[in-house]
Parts: structure tokens; C-alpha cells; sequence
């Protein structure tokens, strides 16, 4: 990142997470997104943070529970009788 | 829309809705098996024995956190004490890390912009996959909580019996190792493409 701004960009990843999250007052949103118009490579680092959770949250990876599990599970706790009557 | 779990009806021993419940809450306990020791073996056996142990305590549950936390706290024990069988030698409760600054990255290529399809199929997955794999477990089950199944990062304190700034610091960690592993990749790929 550029040296002149190695603070602010320190200060930037530091509260990276929770400004993705939307849980920074206004006033620190500000500063943030100030400090984003003005940095590259901040903005890189902010977009390809929030690609990667996008990523992980996709429903690709998010694979449902196969039925044989979901069988045995049903079988171990004794519930057999509701196998049918898949509710989830 | 399904109706909300009775806890009341579930502590009355009501098979039915124990039932719904097991189907609400089994896939992401599943997952999170998954993600935690990597193979479908252990993630049904965390499955399972997280919902006997439900069985077994639902008469002293009381309410303090919501019915779904007080299930991921014990998932989240099943795994760490599979964990803890398989690995000793590893420290589940402590990120090393906790206490020094977020590493700073080191890869500034911008490939947010690449379409999903491209991200996630074949190798692309395998690599998403298997850098998640990679986070130390402190610290991967903190993001699976929070980024996989969408837990706040009270509820994700509350299940893992950790304070909000520990879940805060070991979140931010996280995401940022698996963008910097996935920045590597995707800059190779953007060079090849120019």
C-alpha cells in the first residue's frame, strides 16, 4: 500500500470486517470511504474481501443434507414415524 | 412460512416438533461437521450425537440464548472434542493470534469482478474449499458460524463462549487468509487472460 497513507490504510483493515458488515457509526463510514476514494489498493482489498464472503455464502457451498443421513439421523434419535414429513 | 419451534412443546417431550426440529436445524450442523473435520464420517457423527445430547438436556435448557445457539454450542463441543481426539497437539480454545494486528495483504489484483460461474467450478471450488480447510480451527469455526451460517457475532460469542472482540479479531483474520489464498490464484488467472 502506499507509505503515505500506511496508517490510515492499517486503520482501514482494522475495521475492515465490521464495515463490510454495516455495523461502523456514519461518522467512521465516512472516514473510511474517504480514505477509499483516495486508495487503490484499499479498495481492492474491500471488494475482494466482500467477493469472498459472496463466495462462501453461495449456495454452491451450501450443499443440503443428503437423504441417507438425514434416514439414519431420524432412525438414531428414534423418530422413524416422522421420516416422511420432511419439514426443514 | 413455517411456525417458530415451541420450546415449551419440545420440553413436554413432544416427538413431532423434536422432529421439526431436527429438520431445521440438521443441515447446517451437518455442514459445519463438514467444515470442521473435513469428511462425512465425523460430520454425521457430530450430527448425531449433537442431537442426543439435545434429547438428552433439552428438560434444562433455559431460554438464556435462543433454541438454534444453544444447538450450535453444542455442535460446535461435539467438533472440538473430535477434534481434540484426533488432533492433541492442537490449541481449539486459543487463536495464536489473538492478540497481534491483522496480517496486512499482500495482493492487491482485483478479480471481484469475475463472474460466479467462473469462481466457483472446478478448480475454483476446490481452492475455495480447501483454503477454508486451511484456517487454523479457532479461527475456521468462528467463520463458519458467522460467514457460512449467518450467526451474528453475538450469537457466535454466545455458541463458542467467547467474548464479541475474540470473534471480531479471529473473524477478520479469516477473511482476510482466505482472500489473500484466493487473490494468488485469481491474479494468475487475470495475468493469463490479459
Amino acid at each position: 500500500m502506499n507509505e503515505n497513507i500506511h496508517d490510515d490504510c492499517a486503520h482501514l483493515l482494522g475495521s475492515l470486517s465490521e464495515y463490510i458488515d454495516g455495523a461502523l457509526s456514519p461518522a467512521l463510514c465516512e472516514e473510511i470511504e474517504k480514505h477509499l476514494a483516495g486508495c487503490e489498493n484499499c479498495r481492492v482489498v474491500l471488494n475482494t474481501t466482500k467477493r469472498t464472503i459472496d463466495l462462501v455464502q453461495s449456495p454452491v457451498e451450501q450443499p443440503p443434507l443428503p437423504d441417507d443421513v438425514r434416514e439414519r439421523l431420524f432412525k438414531r434419535l428414534n423418530l422413524d414415524d416422522f421420516l416422511e414429513a420432511r419439514s426443514g | 412460512m413455517q411456525p417458530d419451534i415451541s420450546v415449551e412443546a419440545l420440553i413436554a417431550g413432544d416427538r413431532a416438533e423434536f422432529a421439526r426440529m431436527v429438520d431445521l436445524y440438521s443441515t447446517p450442523i451437518y455442514r459445519l461437521g463438514l467444515r470442521m473435520l473435513g469428511n462425512p464420517q465425523d460430520a454425521e457423527d457430530i450430527l448425531q450425537n449433537t442431537f442426543l445430547s439435545a434429547l438428552t438436556h433439552l428438560p434444562s435448557f433455559e431460554g438464556r440464548s435462543s433454541l438454534a445457539t444453544w444447538l450450535y454450542r453444542i455442535a460446535a463441543n461435539e467438533a472440538l472434542m473430535l477434534l481434540r481426539k484426533k488432533k492433541p497437539e492442537v490449541d481449539l480454545e486459543h487463536d495464536a493470534e489473538d492478540d497481534e494486528d491483522a496480517p496486512q495483504p499482500v495482493q492487491f489484483a482485483d478479480w471481484s469482478l469475475l463472474p460466479e460461474d467462473e469462481l466457483l467450478t472446478g478448480e475454483g471450488k476446490k481452492l475455495l474449499d480447501g483454503a477454508i480447510q486451511k484456517l487454523p480451527e479457532a479461527m475456521r469455526l468462528v467463520f463458519v458460524l458467522r460467514d457460512i451460517e449467518g450467526l451474528s457475532i453475538r450469537e457466535t460469542a454466545e455458541a463458542l463462549n467467547l467474548t464479541e472482540t475474540n470473534v471480531k479479531t479471529r473473524l477478520l483474520r479469516a477473511r482476510l487468509s482466505l482472500r489473500e489464498q484466493l487473490s494468488a490464484y485469481y491474479a494468475e488467472r487475470l495475468l493469463r487472460e490479459e
